[in-house]
């Protein structure tokens, strides 16, 4: 049985798309209340990682998945509500999806989804998850205004909102800083660290100095392969296991 | 012909944006092309210019509200044509409300919920195979059908279910490339969110795939009103004079009236015939004016 503080157990997990393998062998724990950083070249298996960790699979027929992926204590491939699933666990992906309706509708879908009613509530839900993304001054004076003509960084922080209004207790973020300036992006990074308090995080980015300010624990994939996983600083400091880690750290490939 | 950048610099510097053989060479291209897309362009518009034209030109003087508002007299060769006005909206409507919830619910479980697998193949083969049936077929499946199989009589709702029958493959093609152009990220986000494929479908899929929807019904209203072939043997009469009361009598209709006047009764004016078929026109018109007042409305309300 898992340790109480495994928020996430990964074992022998192998993807593949139409017979092509996308990830083979992969097996981690993630902590609760860490952030843990994966790190790796395009096309090393990350997004896909987390795509099965919320069960996009279902809906991408040459998706295959096998392995067990163990989360609050339940394989999530026996969870027959997928769906109560998914609100536990937030995800952004990298190209920022603001869907055509309002700003506070794109924010308020979430939480209508499970139920709640009350405007009180959603308006109080609305603002804090804006905050949070460090949207909300630019955008508090035009809630009705369309969430998909926002900018392309505004998008990406509304897809952040979004995530945290479902109060996940993962989340799950791919790439969340790729149109935001360094400004706002150094601000919300602030706020994951404070978000650890609360939630445990999957932090999968290409700025590897990202990694070392955020994550306490690291994952190195290459080529579809768990190369290594260890303590942020460990990393950094060149204390790894693996050369290969070692020279995509220092830059010398990916 | 050359040509130049036209300004005013020294010639050194000029010489950097003259033309050369190539550059010459594809703007003459680039000319012919758009003046002969544009010529087809322009190829297109006749037509629909000489049919108004000529129909308004001969037609117009016809028509009057008691031309639009009385019954056909002396053997339908005068009088007007008040009984085929409603039994066209009553065939429109009724065939309407029988083929744009199922093309629509066909075509949303195509796009949405159907797997790629031989069965959708053969569904999809079906539909296209069920556009191109010519509509005489349609007519005599229609009287197999409806009128003797299903009880229904030559009525409305024969000659209407026929009709649907016929534009079904309209309303199903149309809302399903327009499902599809509702982007794929859109559904994953709400998936992502836990929401189920249904509250998908209703929340982010269905609103902005609407304008596209109506411009299937625009296209099965058109077909509707106009077609003869399918309404003849169905629930259609030749000279009915009596306005329709229910789904289950026969009607006269526009199409049917202006076939019947222009070969089947001699002494018709050439001005009852070409008012017929203006009105007929503009009642086209008119509704897919509506339809597309609609569209415009909802297209300027959601954007991405």
């Amino acid at each position: 049985m898992v340790a109480t503080d495994v928020k996430l157990a990964v074992r022998d997990l192998n993807i593949s798309y139409g017979g092509q393998r996308a990830l083979s062998g992969v097996s981690l724990d993630v902590h609760e209340h860490e952030i843990l950083g994966i790190i790796g070249p395009a096309g090393s298996g990350k997004t896909s990682f987390l795509r099965t960790l919320n069960r996009m699979e279902i809906h991408q027929k040459d998706m295959t998945v096998e392995g067990s992926i163990v989360f609050d204590g339940r394989d999530i491939s026996r969870v027959k509500n997928v769906y109560a699933l998914r609100r536990r666990i937030g995800v952004v992906f990298p190209l920022p999806v603001g869907l055509p309706m309002s700003i506070y509708d794109n924010v308020a879908l979430a939480p209508r989804l499970s139920g709640i009613k009350k405007k009180g509530a959603l308006d109080e839900i609305v603002e804090r998850c804006l905050t949070r993304a460090v949207l909300w001054d630019e955008v508090k004076e035009r809630l009705d205004g369309l969430g998909s003509l926002l900018s392309g960084g505004q998008q990406q922080r509304l897809t952040i909102a979004r995530a945290l209004s479902q109060e996940p207790k993962l989340l799950l973020l791919d790439e969340f800083s790729i149109a935001i300036d360094p400004v706002t992006t150094m601000r919300i990074e602030d706020v994951l660290k404070e978000l650890k308090q609360e939630l445990t995080i999957i932090l999968v980015t290409n700025l590897v100095q990202q990694a070392r300010r955020l994550a306490d624990r690291t994952a190195f994939f290459l080529d579809g392969e768990l190369i290594e996983v260890g303590e942020t600083e460990a990393f950094f400091t060149g204390e790894v296991k693996d050369q290969r880690t070692l020279d995509y750290l220092e830059g010398r490939f990916g | 012909m050359t040509y130049s950048d036209g300004g005013g610099g020294t010639p050194g510097q000029s010489l950097m944006f003259a033309a050369t053989k190539l550059n010459t060479r594809n703007h003459r291209l680039q000319w012919l092309f758009r003046a002969l897309f544009g010529l087809m362009t322009l190829i297109l518009i006749v037509p629909v210019g000489i049919i108004l034209g000529v129909l308004v030109v001969r037609g117009g003087p016809a028509i009057s509200l008691e031309f639009l508002f009385s019954f056909p007299t002396d053997a339908m060769t005068a009088g007007g044509i008040f009984p085929a006005l409603v039994g066209t909206m009553w065939l429109v409507a009724v065939s309407l409300i029988a083929s744009v919830p199922v093309g629509v619910a066909a075509a949303i479980y195509l796009s949405e919920y159907a797997v790629d697998n031989w069965l959708t193949r053969v569904i999809n083969l079906a539909i296209i195979n069920l556009a191109g049936v010519p509509s005489i077929v349609h007519a005599l499946f229609g009287v197999g059908a409806f009128v003797i199989f299903a009880g229904f009589g030559t009525s409305i709702l024969a000659a209407s279910l026929t009709l649907a029958v016929m534009t079904l493959p309209v309303v199903i093609v149309a809302t399903r490339e327009s499902l599809q152009a509702v982007p794929m990220a859109f559904r994953e986000a709400c998936w992502n969110m836990g929401a189920t494929r249904w509250q998908t479908i209703r929340i982010v899929v269905l609103p902005n795939a609407i304008s596209g929807i109506l411009t299937g019904v625009i296209l099965a209203v058109s077909r509707t009103a106009g077609e003869t072939a399918p309404i003849m043997f169905t629930g259609v009469a030749f000279f009915f004079p009596f306005l329709p009361h229910s789904v289950f009598d026969q009607t006269m209709a526009m199409a049917m009236h202006l076939f019947v006047i222009s070969t089947a009764v001699p002494g018709a004016s050439d001005e009852l015939k070409y008012g017929t078929a203006l009105t007929l026109i503009t009642l086209v018109l008119l509704m897919n004016a509506v339809s597309i007042g609609f569209r415009s409305y909802l297209r300027g309300k959601k954007k991405w």
